[in-house]
């Protein structure tokens, strides 16, 4: 009976059926990836990342916005760089143009928070998109409601323009 | 002398570093305030002045086509300008894509039939910062702001807002 379970398991696992890594994503013909795909162990909370950037971490995080341009330009967070949308074919080309020269264990942190986190079409993309391109150590800022009540209003570090 | 010229100057470096901080912390609400006037042109290239609306009710709304909330507003908002337009209702969207082609696109297959401007960050920043979507403000008759709806919004609740406008006097 075990060794049946076993040989479930290693089948699962070359089809393709069992997740193999830390995150499971649905496969690449499947509707827009929501956010919620993202596995709790990769979000991180923007208290965190906005402490972690005010303490000068030893080695700073890739901070990259997958959302909005025009929202990147009225307000980011600091030495963030842009790189969505990554609900759109042309956005997901700007994410691999930001990360190409970036090493596959280096922290990269996404975020957008152009809408409500169950909502947002473009993290899920653009975490998933991350992955497949071997980046074994990126996060999703989870904001919530939006950028402006989750970031800007908590008082924390924003810069202006593109 | 000396001793209170240096107390003077570090209060002020005080009230300044702290008018700063509250800078950054409190967004511009813009509540019970004129709308800040715009011109912008709409999809098919007409000027859409906001001024142009003194006198009547507008429902300004800033959404996007990858905003999900906004593609189940956006419908209601036709028919209310539809069934309230002779009341005095205008509803103005502007939309803040960075591709107007995707605008053009969606409008379509919404039957939208109200005016649809381009945003932009100038815009955003004018109207409080808009960083996240969507934002409606309610405009009166005079101009005034007199309500903000964030994020998903109750449409009835809003539907409720309008009439009252639409029918103070």
């Amino acid at each position: 009976m075990q060794s049946k379970r076993v040989t479930a398991i290693i089948c699962g696992v070359m089809l393709g059926l069992v997740p193999r890594g830390q995150a499971q994503f649905s496969n690449a013909g499947a509707a827009p990836l929501s956010a919620m795909t993202v596995p709790q162990a990769q979000q991180m909370q923007p208290g965190e990342l906005a402490s972690a950037l005010k303490a000068g971490v030893a080695e700073r995080p890739l901070v990259l916005q997958v959302g909005s341009r025009v929202m990147f330009a009225q307000a980011h967070i600091p030495r963030s760089v842009f790189a969505g949308p990554g609900s759109q074919p042309a956005g997901l080309q700007l994410l691999e143009m930001a990360v190409a020269s970036a090493p596959k264990g280096k922290l990269i942190v996404i975020y957008c928070g152009c809408c409500p986190w169950n909502h947002c079409p473009n993290i899920g993309p653009a975490f998933k998109r991350l992955h497949d391109l071997g980046f074994t150590n990126v996060k999703a800022l989870y904001i919530a409601r939006n950028f402006g009540d989750d970031w800007v209003a908590k008082g924390y570090a924003i810069d202006k323009g593109e | 002398m000396h001793i209170l010229r240096l107390f003077r100057l570090k209060l002020w470096v005080v009230v300044l570093f702290a008018g700063g901080l509250w800078a950054q912390a409190s967004p511009q609400d813009l509540l019970h305030k004129p709308a800040p006037v715009f011109v912008r042109d709409d999809l098919s290239g007409r000027k859409i002045k906001l001024k142009t609306y003194h006198g009547k009710v507008v429902l300004l709304n800033f959404w996007a086509t990858w905003c999900a909330p906004c593609q189940v507003e956006l419908p209601k908002f036709e028919t209310w300008q539809n069934e309230l337009g002779a009341q005095g209702l205008q509803i103005v969207a502007v939309s803040m894509d960075d591709d107007a082609a995707l605008v053009h696109s969606t409008v379509r297959r919404l039957h939208l039939d109200f005016p649809v401007v381009m945003g932009d960050a100038r815009l955003g920043d004018e109207y409080g910062g808009v960083l996240g979507l969507p934002v409606t403000y309610l405009i009166d008759r005079d101009g005034r702001i007199v309500a903000k709806f964030e994020g998903e919004t109750d449409l009835d609740a809003m539907e409720r807002q309008i009439q009252l406008v639409l029918h103070k006097r």
